[in-house]
């Protein structure tokens, strides 16, 4: 059995101008130990879709329907003190920007502390024990003088460290990363992507990554789910979801991706950008864009079907011709 | 800073020089707490003497982390901000004591494309007046109906439709508005044109959308560009010629081809091997270790020694220049001069090319 299990997931905004459908009809499982890649433009649901898994959606946000299962059992329908058990405990959170998901006031020792504790049964010296040895395993140099300073002496890649200390204390099985390493600079990215990787090994710790940076993807996840408007365009394994995309969306988005080495004329285009959530064209959501489009693709929705090694959903792959 | 000047491989006098540019920012408390409670003058030497040269018709691309002081060259270039001290001259005319928007016939000349394309329109202002607002500026137009014309023109011809002139910037999306801030830009009929990470807040669908636009432009209207971005793939994908900085210094200037192929700088390779490779997935590498120091109190020397395998005690003491070598390549490094840089990285060009052969 899977670890987390999604099934069909639904994310709904109700407006003045009615239901907004924010992750529509998303299914995806992640395996013990896995790193999942969810990637996708801006919009197209991603950190949503992680957001409904950790419980932490926004207000009037809410989960519309499909079931969220953590080794079998459902945590979409927990009440919020349920829930709150689980979160830290079971499932782990690193967001995007260090500084707003750290407390200014308290030491980030105070903080470690206060979360091991909570979740784990453990004496308060031996909980400091434990906070400074994770303060050393995400490589922060002196661990027992940094363990009484505050956020704010630390720098930008220092402070994402102790959020990733912070996820993982209480030794989660599951960690959900939104946009990780989006607010770093490109130096101190590749030091958090490979700590991130590190200790998810060594921990045997699940992940669900949520980029818009390909790159990122490419180097950290073993499986890579591609969203658009709110729905899975493609998913499956990394190497071959980016080098022989099936779905004309994942092919055009690796082709406008610039690259090192010789420099063609012109980058491969998609034209347009992707729908409001308010008009989301009937058919596939991708159809006005898409190269490929046929006929049936302004009628039909297409469904996930397995493609090679992984699944895509896209008229091409479901017998319809034109 | 003593740095020979960047000889750039051009027949005619470049478009814009840049020398010894330098600006530094006073970060010490007010006189009267610093009688009172003591501390010394601080200052943060943003951009700390720069030289630099474009040749006409070709872009040269400033990189560098955040803080290194490229987004302050910009400003200093366009006169948003004046400079501590050294020169700008463009077309030969030293532009670096006027103020902002003078003198007119050079300002007309070279404009910017901004970074944020939610921040730099005026959500009040129709897209038309905010295009015809450089037109109106420069008084370009003989009557109202020739600017409405010309304005129509200018949105088609960065992919707008002419009626999107009545609506207003928040009925656009981020790549739309930033073809706003191009049409804007280019209305002027420049030469020069400064573009402030003009691609960092879109996507990459849109931002491929607009670097092939930026691209057409250059061909068709002969633009000259300064293009400042974070991302080596984007710059790879627009420069001829790119600047790598430091702590507001240039490490090294380089043709685009010969900095991938060849980099000299222990900086520009570590900053290389940051490009995530999109061919080998789950690779594992050896992220370079530390950040980018406090800048108001960066190390003496070279800035880069603390982080630098190569360095020695001649990089503790002296700050090296810029020097030329062969291929236009310049760095400014003690190691580079010496001939202590071991064996330079390569990038592996071909896997690249058959996957784009791929999709």
């Amino acid at each position: 059995m899977a670890l987390l299990e999604v099934e069909n997931l639904k994310v709904e905004f109700p407006t003045r101008k009615g239901v907004l459908t924010a992750v529509d009809n998303v299914s995806f499982n992640v395996e013990q130990g896995e790193i999942l890649g969810v990637v996708g433009e801006s919009g197209a649901g991603k950190s949503m879709t992680g957001a409904a898994v950790i419980g932490l959606l926004e207000p009037p946000g809410r989960i519309g329907g499909g079931q969220i299962r953590l080794d079998g059992k459902r945590i979409d329908n927990l009440s919020p003190d349920e829930m709150r058990k689980i979160r830290g405990r079971h499932i782990g959170a690193i967001f995007q920007d260090p500084l707003t998901s750290l407390n200014p006031l308290f030491t980030v020792g105070e903080q470690l502390v206060e979360t091991i504790r909570t979740h784990l049964p453990m004496s308060a010296a031996d909980a400091k024990k434990r906070a400074i040895g994770w303060l050393a395993e995400v490589g922060i140099p002196a661990p027992d003088r940094r363990f009484d300073q505050y956020p704010h002496q630390f720098s930008g890649g220092m402070r994402q460290r102790v959020v990733i200390a912070l996820a993982l204390c209480a030794e989660p099985r599951l960690i959900i990363a939104d946009e990780p390493t989006t607010a770093l600079d490109v130096s101190v990215q590749a030091q958090i992507i490979a700590l991130l990787k590190r200790v998810c090994r060594e921990r045997n710790a699940a992940a669900i990554l949520v980029t818009h940076d390909m790159g990122v993807i490419a180097e950290t996840a073993d499986r890579v789910a591609v969203m658009y408007a709110g729905r899975l365009a493609e998913i499956g394994p990394v190497a071959h979801v980016l080098q022989k995309p099936s779905h004309p969306y994942t092919a055009g988005l690796m082709g406008s991706i610039p690259r090192v080495g010789p420099r063609p004329k012109r980058l491969i285009q998609i034209e347009g950008s992707m729908p409001r959530l308010t008009d989301i064209p009937s058919g596939c959501a991708f159809n006005p864009r898409c190269p490929k489009v046929f006929a049936e693709c302004h009628r039909i929705r297409p469904e996930l079907r397995p493609v090679a090694d992984g699944a895509a959903a896209c008229l091409l792959y479901e017998g319809v011709t034109q | 800073m003593n740095a020979a000047p960047i000889k750039l491989k051009s027949r005619e006098a470049p478009l814009l020089q840049v020398k010894g540019l330098k600006k530094h920012f006073a970060m010490s408390k007010p006189f009267l707490n610093r009688l009172l409670e003591g501390g010394e003058q601080q200052t943060v030497k943003a951009v700390d003497g720069l030289d630099l040269d474009i040749p006409r018709g070709q872009t040269l691309s400033l990189v560098g982390e955040s803080g290194c002081g490229k987004s302050t060259v910009a400003r200093l270039i366009m006169g948003l901000s004046s400079p501590s001290g050294g020169s700008i001259l463009f077309d030969g005319a030293d532009i670096s004591r006027a103020p902002a928007g003078q003198p007119a016939d050079i300002r007309r000349r070279m404009q910017m494309i901004f970074q944020d394309p939610y921040a730099s329109l005026n959500p009040r202002w129709r897209v038309a007046d905010i295009i015809a607002e450089p037109l109106r500026t420069y008084g370009m137009c003989a009557s109202r109906q020739e600017q409405r014309r010309e304005v129509d023109r200018l949105l088609e011809f960065v992919g707008l439709n002419a009626k999107d002139g009545d609506k207003f910037p928040h009925e656009f999306s981020g790549g739309q508005r930033q073809r706003i801030s191009i049409a804007r830009a280019i209305s002027t009929k420049p030469e020069f044109l400064v573009c402030d990470e003009p691609t960092s807040a879109l996507d990459v669908s849109v931002q491929a959308q607009i670097l092939n636009l930026m691209r057409e432009m250059q061909r068709e209207l002969g633009l000259t560009y300064l293009f400042i971005s974070h991302d080596l793939a984007v710059v790879n994908f627009m420069s001829d010629w790119i600047g790598v900085m430091y702590l507001g210094r240039l490490v090294e200037v380089s043709p685009a081809a010969e900095l991938f192929a060849n980099p000299q700088h222990p900086y520009t390779r570590l900053l290389l091997d940051t490009i995530p490779d999109l061919e080998m997935s789950k690779r594992d590498r050896q992220p370079a270790a530390g950040e980018v120091p406090n800048p108001i109190n960066p190390p003496p020397g070279c800035h880069f020694r603390p982080r630098c395998a190569l360095a020695n005690e001649r990089c503790r003491r002296e700050a090296p220049v810029l020097r030329v070598y062969d291929g236009g390549v310049s760095a400014s490094c003690h190691a580079v001069e010496e001939g202590r840089a071991n064996e330079p990285i390569t990038v592996q060009a071909s896997a690249a090319q058959s996957l784009r052969a791929a999709v």
